[in-house]
């Protein structure tokens, strides 16, 4: 079994495949069913023996830094025009890629306004394992 | 309170709830269950018999699980009829490879096999289980359930294939460490056990290859848990009679003239657990035992790993030739080119080695792996400039 992470983005990645507007324009209805979807699949997911987390963000972040030593950290942001703004993610452990492929894709299917797929693009990446196998 | 004396009676526990009428499934829920509560209530002190106590505990577990599931009213008169203590309930190390064969049945996936086995024949908690493969509970819960109700058609005494049980454990052996269970070592307990239930020279040839692997395991990593390449490695750490038990076990499974993969990958082991440092390893031997594997297997790891053990019985340029053979798409083959390329060290062959451990580290799936072969890159590039 592999771990893999499907990211979510705000912004960012290929060119949308059908045009939506953000989610706080659409109807409650909609964002109930949006929200619905995700939280039954997780619980498929679970029930197959393949689901690890999932988390979402606020777009609100910050970048931070050190800034040597005794001093506070240094604070930048937030960007209002980031290229990529992650919304959160899913973490799986599945049998295979493909199979990590056939989940992101079912995952994208989520219902956007009047019902319909968004056909959202995911980022699907894996992690690595922490136990090497033997070498000599 | 003994939790290794637990998991040890777990596989015998359920085979005694199935000889008493239980299906394989309620009877594994019940042991478990049942184990649960051993450890809660033998924190004080062990009962006189344990595995008497797990099985009244078990049996009355499976029996009120029984009740409580009126659709299963009819089985319930018929479990009830069945006597109690009975004949064949000695029957244990039968049971215990039943738990064995069906716990690794070909219908189960990999993952979903190692699961099971690990619960049902190894004793685990879902808990510990999901733990050591980094997964919530409930997933871990999901998975053996799932698993149970594929070989829920599956008779309990149907003879099964050894070859699918010593996948399975070889596959928890290679998961090294996770959570507070060592798994490595207990794919090691439950290979010892199977060999003791069953006379097969793969099944000692695999528990050599265990021992002889394990042995050696304090060496593999520094400081920090950084992986250290077999040149590198303080031998002095090896658990010398884990690797005489080792060589013993092997040499009985290959006196009996049976050659199987696991004996030939263990033979390699032996070799290198033999030799006082790389240099002195008879690398001659292990290409040998590298063609026997290859036509065992015609695996093409095995046809890299040749590679490599070529490189240093003829040199590295012989490697590389034989590289040439070998498929560049899998895992290691860019590490292995990298390796060889920095042996044979001409300035252009060290400027190759840089950039194909650097291109190897950028695809490895494991970590310790990727920060190793960072480091040999860095470490190749610094040699270039000085």
């Amino acid at each position: 079994m592999a771990k893999y992470l499907i990211l979510k983005h705000y912004r960012g990645g290929p060119t949308p495949t059908v045009a939506y507007p953000p989610m706080d324009q659409w109807a409650p209805d909609e964002v109930v069913a949006h929200i619905q979807y995700m939280r039954d699949f997780a619980t498929r997911l679970e029930a197959s023996g393949e689901f690890v987390d999932e988390q979402a963000l606020s777009p609100e972040g910050t970048f931070v830094r050190y800034d040597g030593e005794g001093r506070p950290p240094v604070t930048d942001g937030p960007f209002a025009e980031t290229k990529d703004l992650i919304a959160g993610w899913m973490v799986i452990d599945v049998e295979s890629y493909e199979r990590a492929l056939a989940v992101a894709g079912e995952l994208s299917a989520a219902p956007g306004p009047g019902g319909t797929p968004i056909y959202e693009w995911l980022e699907v990446r894996p992690f690595y394992g922490v136990s090497p196998t033997i070498i000599e | 309170m003994d939790e290794p004396l637990l998991r040890t009676l777990t596989p015998s526990v359920i085979g005694i709830l199935v000889r008493r009428g239980a299906d394989f499934t309620s009877a594994e829920d019940a042991v478990q269950d049942a184990l649960v509560e051993a450890m809660r209530v033998w924190t004080d002190a062990m009962p006189r018999d344990p595995k008497g106590w797990l099985v009244t505990v078990a049996w009355r577990k499976f029996l009120d699980a029984v009740r409580a599931d009126t659709a299963r009213r009819q089985r319930e008169e018929r479990v009830e009829a069945t006597p109690s203590p009975g004949v064949g309930e000695d029957a244990v190390g039968d049971d215990t490879l039943q738990l064995y064969f069906l716990c690794a049945h070909p219908s189960l996936t990999p993952a979903s096999a190692v699961a099971l086995t690990l619960r049902a024949v190894g004793g685990l908690t879902t808990r510990q289980i999901a733990q050591a493969y980094l997964v919530p509970e409930a997933t871990m819960a999901q998975r053996i359930s799932r698993a149970k109700r594929t070989v829920s058609g599956v008779r309990f005494n149907q003879p099964g294939d050894v070859t699918t049980v010593l996948r399975v454990l070889y596959l928890v052996f290679n998961e090294g460490y996770g959570g507070d269970i060592d798994l490595a070592a207990e794919a090691i307990r439950l290979t010892r056990q199977l060999a003791a239930l069953i006379d097969e020279p793969e099944v000692a040839g695999l528990l050599a290859l265990m021992l002889l692997h394990h042995a050696r395991r304090p060496s593999r990593t520094g400081p920090g848990g950084r992986l250290l390449p077999l040149a590198e490695q303080d031998r002095s750490l090896w658990d010398t009679s884990l690797i005489a038990e080792g060589v013993t076990i092997l040499q009985a499974a290959l006196a009996r003239d049976r050659l199987g993969e696991y004996q030939a990958q263990a033979a390699i082991a032996a070799l290198h657990a033999d030799a006082p440092s790389t240099a002195e390893t008879d690398w001659a031997q292990i290409v040998e035992w590298y063609d026997e594997l290859l036509r065992l297997t015609g695996s093409p790891v095995v046809r890299l790993n040749r590679a490599v053990a070529l490189g240093e019985a003829e040199g590295p340029q012989a490697g590389l030739a034989a590289l040439a053979d070998v498929d560049p798409g899998l895992p290691r083959y860019v590490a292995a080119a990298a390796y060889l390329h920095e042996r044979v060290g001409s300035p252009s062959d060290l400027e190759r080695a840089a950039a194909l451990y650097a291109e190897a580290s950028r695809a490895t799936t494991s970590l310790p792996e990727r920060d190793h072969l960072t480091r040999e890159a860095a470490r190749v590039r610094q040699r270039l400039r000085s």
